[in-house]
């Protein structure tokens, strides 16, 4: 019987790699495939659900495995972003002459060295954020990040007097593509005739920092560190009972999750070539939020189909809510956007009251 | 080599307590109480309801502050201000009401347990060092290893909330045992147990003084203290009033009066 069976199913080691083969081809071709079918839009639809997936997986390490409600999360994003900003575009030395006696035509640093830069200082602000709530717990953390949240979003607002340090609210402009050597990535590229659009390139660059970020955090999860984590969620006072020094552990999870959160930020300061504080706001924290619960706090399969379906869903509605309103009513009644904020409560709402563990929890 | 030799010395009690003062605003839960434990004793803490049994034990493992008093482990002092410290000590605790951590499995609440005893951080887990890789691979044998020790090595996949009562009781003491203590401090390990479960109780802790780590225990079990015991310690409203072999204990008209009430 036994010998019958492994004739019919192959073992499990060789179809789940058999499966990866196929996710692998899926990713690879996903993004011509959208080129061809739907136009460079829908690859920027990826590559921002890409982003997503990083921060989610960022903030998963935070509220998914340490267990501490993060509702600023935005901000280490913007921090990231803001320090590619800063050393990747020409503002400073717009603003500052002594800047543009150093750098005449703007300071213009590698994304090589900006995002360990975007790293190490949101992991800063991570700490700095994490060191004055360490006997907080959920609720209360929950308030504090969200005021640190807003704080930081006010501080990039304002601080164009009276130095201007972020442009202030109009942000900053014509912020440099990643670039390898001579080849931008904010260019299209003929090869064999064929114009292959920026954004594949982006597609690719990101869809690799996500695998390492995603084997990161899967090593880490099966850790000492992350085990450490989970048992700080599960109950601090017996974790400490057992020798865990709570508050260098949980110092760890904001740091380490601010840090994936910077580099996301400096990535997509790059890829849009354009911030401002507007693009940080509490909605955006909320955003990120409701893909990890939605997803499966902790569960990091569950947290990229979080992701991927809270970043795609709203490009879909936009796509398909105003031909359908056209073919039924002969007329665009509602405005795509109020009923993506309407079947986006829904949704999370059906989520909470059905599946309260997310829609693909861990099962142990 | 000579040095520890000496402080390793019988003599010195391997645990020892002195004047400790605890005091919740106006209440003073512990007033100049004191406690000796041996190397291979097993001693018992007992004492009416609200004597400060527990409160004696947290201000001990340093969940609780104290507001007096001098901490000696292995000759050493030691803090117990920070509960992790007291850990590194050697010093590891079980819970009245069971605190596990529910929602991972019996051999990961294990492995929290040798969490101090390891080292591996965060970078050497994002590059799965080879050190990294077989530390962990350390820890999982040592944890099943506790199971196995403490009788529930088959139930090592399941939930730790999954686990009947008195498995979560072993549990706890296997999580405790992996921090490599010197002194295992039990706050009412029997709570709760049947006859059976207390016999079996009672084999384990034996196994366990024999396997070289004293114990302290917090416990109302008439029949397992006198049983188990070395020495007792009575404490009765945050003092201590006896302290001495289960039997002369048992005679001390002092602690028949605390907990019975005095004759007139």
């Amino acid at each position: 019987m036994d010998f019958l069976n492994s004739m019919r199913y192959p073992s499990p080691q060789l179809s789940k790699r058999y499966w990866l083969f196929i996710l692998v081809g899926v990713l690879c071709l996903a993004p011509w495939v959208c080129v061809f079918t739907g136009g460079n839009y829908w690859v920027r639809v990826l590559d921002f659900a890409l982003l997503y997936v990083f921060l989610a997986l960022g903030l998963n390490i935070v509220v998914g495995f340490a267990g501490l409600l993060d509702l600023g999360y935005i901000a280490f994003y913007a921090v990231g972003a803001y320090v590619a900003g800063l050393l990747a575009s020409p503002h400073l030395a717009n603003s500052f002459s002594t800047i543009s006696a150093i750098f005449p035509g703007g300071v213009h640093t590698s994304y090589w060295i900006i995002l360990p830069i975007a790293a190490l200082v949101a992991a800063f602000f991570g700490i700095l954020l994490g060191a004055p709530t360490l006997k907080l717990r959920g609720d209360y953390l929950a308030i504090v990040t969200l005021g640190f949240g807003e704080i930081i979003r006010i501080f990039l607002n304002n601080l164009d007097r009276p130095l201007n340090i972020t442009n202030g609210p109009k942000g900053i402009n014509n912020i440099d593509a990643i670039a390898m050597g001579s080849f931008s990535f904010g260019k299209s590229f003929q090869l064999w005739g064929v114009t292959i659009p920026s954004v594949i390139f982006y597609y690719y660059l990101f869809l690799i920092l996500v695998m390492a970020v995603l084997i990161v955090s899967l090593r880490i999860q099966d850790s000492r560190i992350g085990r450490a984590w989970v048992a700080i969620r599960e109950d601090e006072t017996a974790a400490q009972a057992m020798g865990l020094n709570t508050r260098n552990l949980k110092l760890l999870a904001f740091a380490i999750g601010a840090s994936f959160g910077g580099i996301s930020g400096a990535l997509f300061a790059s890829f849009q070539g354009f911030i401002s504080p507007e693009s940080f706001s509490l909605s955006e924290s909320i955003v990120v939020l409701a893909m990890v619960v939605l997803g499966g706090m902790g569960h990091i399969p569950g947290v990229i189909l979080g992701a991927i379906l809270l970043a795609a869903f709203p490009e879909f509605l936009r796509a398909t809510l105003e031909p359908l309103q056209r073919l039924l009513f002969g007329q665009v009644l509602l405005d795509s956007e109020i009923i993506r904020q309407l079947l986006y409560g829904t949704a999370l709402i059906l989520v909470v009251r059905y599946k309260p563990k997310g829609l693909w929890p861990k099962v142990p | 080599m000579a040095k520890s030799a000496l402080s390793m010395n019988s003599e010195t009690p391997l645990l020892r307590i002195r004047g400790v003062v605890k005091r919740f605003g106006g209440l003073q839960a512990l007033e100049q109480a004191h406690l000796e434990v041996m190397r291979g004793q097993i001693v018992g803490l007992i004492g009416p309801n609200g004597a400060g049994k527990t409160t004696f034990f947290n201000v001990m493992t340093g969940l609780y502050t104290p507001d007096g008093g001098v901490f000696e482990l292995a000759g050493q002092t030691y803090n117990p201000g920070a509960v992790d410290q007291v850990v590194h000590a050697g010093i590891a605790r079980t819970f009245q009401n069971i605190r596990l951590f529910k929602e991972m499995t019996a051999l990961e609440n294990v492995m929290i347990g040798r969490h101090i005893r390891t080292k591996a951080g965060f970078w050497a887990a994002a590059f799965h060092t080879r050190a990294e890789r077989a530390e962990e691979k350390a820890i999982s044998v040592d944890a099943e290893h506790l199971l196995q020790y403490v009788g529930i090595a088959k139930e090592s996949s399941q939930l730790a909330k999954n686990l009947s009562y008195g498995d979560q009781r072993r549990l706890e003491i296997a999580r405790a045992l992996a921090t490599s203590p010197k002194l295992l401090a039990l706050d009412e390990p029997a709570a709760g147990m049947n006859q059976t479960e207390k016999r079996e109780l009672q084999v384990l802790l034996e196994r366990i003084r024999q396997d070289g780590t004293s114990i302290l225990m917090i416990e109302h079990d008439v029949g397992l203290v006198m049983g188990l015991c070395d020495v007792i310690t009575v404490l009765d409203n945050g003092r201590v009033i006896a302290t001495g072999e289960p039997d002369d204990v048992r005679r001390n008209p002092l602690v028949i009066a605390a907990y019975l009430g005095s004759v007139g």
